[in-house]
């Protein structure tokens, strides 16, 4: 029960601990990033480079006023931001860190994982919904215009993955990278995946639904104290989290020379994706949503779907 | 086809590129409280209330800085020595108002008021911003080292008659006929 092995109860709470600790800290480390590229420094005084800065917004929000106000619907306001960071810890369950790390060893973990983003969509529109204000509204209608644009091809692109590992178990289709990352053959679906990752986790470029400059904060202008920390840290958690489904289905997950540790590959390669996700927050304006549900549905998808075509028929001619 | 990949894509890529080696460039941050900026002398900072080179308040009390003031957070009272010199029997600036706009300094006709380049006045009661004569008066001239009012203004004090003040004529008799 206390070894570290796929399902144990101590590898279950290392991840969850992990996990958490990371996005936590990605509030430091994207603060921090960001300055470099814009030439200011950030945030470098509470602590060793200003490491405990997480600490201090930490006790910030949860010292915050938590307020519900009055005119909410307050079943669904309440519900919404548990909604959507269970949902985000739940997609953890699946992925493979390692060989011996990893929550479940599930035979439907790419569907697992789609199912679980399409629900966190759920979150965003509750929220924005129940907060009965009409930045929150619009933030709620920009989410649904863009979940509807990204979901399809983002299922789709991952499909020439699936067709050339044979499974949809993600443990799989890390050991069928052994002899050559996905990253080569299926470049298309990469790309198109990295694309619909950012709008999944609400990343800029394409944090349409939480828009500051335009729309205060969208879905959760309401939203304060601890509730608004779980929007918070979701979309951390959720950077986090297409970082290593990335890393996973793309990039050979754990494999890697053995002079170091499964679980350090991983961890590296994802940090270079959440690195180029905060390069990507630091470089690109913001489209509008109606140029992203076009570049989506008259672009991404026909690519995507020509992308699975051409695996198919190659996989098929050569078999 | 080809301008969407272009504009999209290979604009997109480069523009991260360009960014990504901005991580080698130097800061612009000056990181203030350890690196002190320099600070301009005619920077329009905390206001003093300056004296003569004889060491007497400049202040005439004439009211015309508090007038001048845009949001009005000057106050004081006129008052006068027993050798007719008039000086203010409080002054009062009220910081958490003042825009350090300056006009206070433009208006005064003594050079009184003047602004410095101190801007470090942060407090954590609102009435420690409320600043009295005692606080606002200093010991030296200010910006302007020679000047003094009595001195060159035809006002009469004790020890100086009408005329005697610097470049001043003495006075004319208006209903005499004699030239
Ligand atoms: S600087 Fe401007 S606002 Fe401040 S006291 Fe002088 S006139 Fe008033
Ligand atoms: S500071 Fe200057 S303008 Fe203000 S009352 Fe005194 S003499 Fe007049």
């Amino acid at each position: 029960m206390f070894v570290l092995e796929v399902g144990s109860v101590l590898t279950i709470g290392l991840i969850l601990a992990v996990v958490i600790v990371v996005a936590a800290m990605l509030i430091w480390v994207e603060r921090r990033l960001l300055s470099f590229w814009q030439e200011r420094l950030g945030p470098n005084r509470v602590g060793w480079f200003g490491l405990l800065q997480v600490v201090a917004d930490m006790i910030k929000i949860f010292t915050k006023e938590d307020w519900i106000p009055p005119f909410a619907d307050r079943f669904s306001f309440v519900i919404a931001p548990a909604i959507i960071m269970s949902v985000v810890l739940l997609s953890f369950a699946v992925i493979p860190f390692a060989p011996n790390i990893g929550v479940v060893d599930s035979n439907v973990g790419v569907l697992f994982i789609l199912a679980m983003a399409s629900l966190g969509a759920y979150s965003v529109m509750l929220g924005g919904l129940s907060s009965d204000n009409k930045y929150a509204l619009l933030g709620s209608l920009r989410a649904a215009a863009q979940m509807v644009s990204y979901e399809v091809f983002m299922g789709i692109s991952l499909l020439g993955v699936v067709a050339l590992s044979g499974s949809f178990n993600l443990r799989v289709i890390v050991e069928a990278q052994a002899d050559g990352w996905y990253v080569i053959p299926q470049f298309a679906g990469f790309v198109i995946f990295l694309i619909a990752g950012i709008a999944e986790s609400h990343r800029l470029p394409f944090d349409i639904p939480e828009a500051e400059q335009e729309i205060c904060s969208g879905y959760h202008t309401e939203y304060s104290g601890m509730k608004f920390g779980m929007f918070f840290v979701a979309e951390y958690i959720g950077l986090v989290l297409v970082s290593s489904l990335i890393t996973v289905l793309f990039f050979g997950g754990w494999l890697g020379p053995s002079f170091l540790p499964p679980i350090i590959w991983f961890a590296i390669k994802s940090s270079m994706f959440i690195a180029f996700f905060i390069l990507l927050r630091a470089a690109i304006p913001r489209p509008r949503y109606d140029q992203l549900m076009n570049y989506g549905w008259l672009f991404l998808l026909p690519v995507s779907l020509l992308n699975l075509l051409v695996t198919g028929a190659i996989i098929l001619s050569t078999q | 086809m080809y301008t969407l990949i272009k504009d999209t894509l290979l604009s997109q890529v480069r523009t991260l590129w360009m960014v990504f080696l901005k991580i080698f460039t130097k800061a612009d941050t000056v990181e203030y409280p350890d690196v002190q900026p320099y600070m301009f002398p005619r920077w329009r900072g905390r206001i003093i209330l300056s004296r003569d080179p004889d060491g007497e308040e400049r202040c005439v009390a004439c009211n015309l800085c508090a007038v001048a003031c845009p949001v009005d957070c000057i106050a004081l009272q006129k008052a006068e020595t027993e050798d007719g010199r008039w000086y203010p029997e409080f002054f009062r600036i009220n910081f958490s108002r003042c825009i350090m706009c300056g006009f206070c300094e433009e208006a005064c006709p003594t050079n009184a008021i003047q602004l410095t380049p101190d801007f470090e006045m942060a407090e954590y009661a609102r009435q420690d911003m409320v600043w009295e004569k005692e606080d606002l008066l200093i010991d030296g001239t200010g910006k302007y080292h020679d000047y003094n009012y009595y001195r060159v203004a035809g006002k009469q004090i004790a020890g100086k008659d009408k005329g005697e003040a610097l470049n001043e004529a003495p006075p004319v008799d208006v209903r005499s006929l004699l030239p």
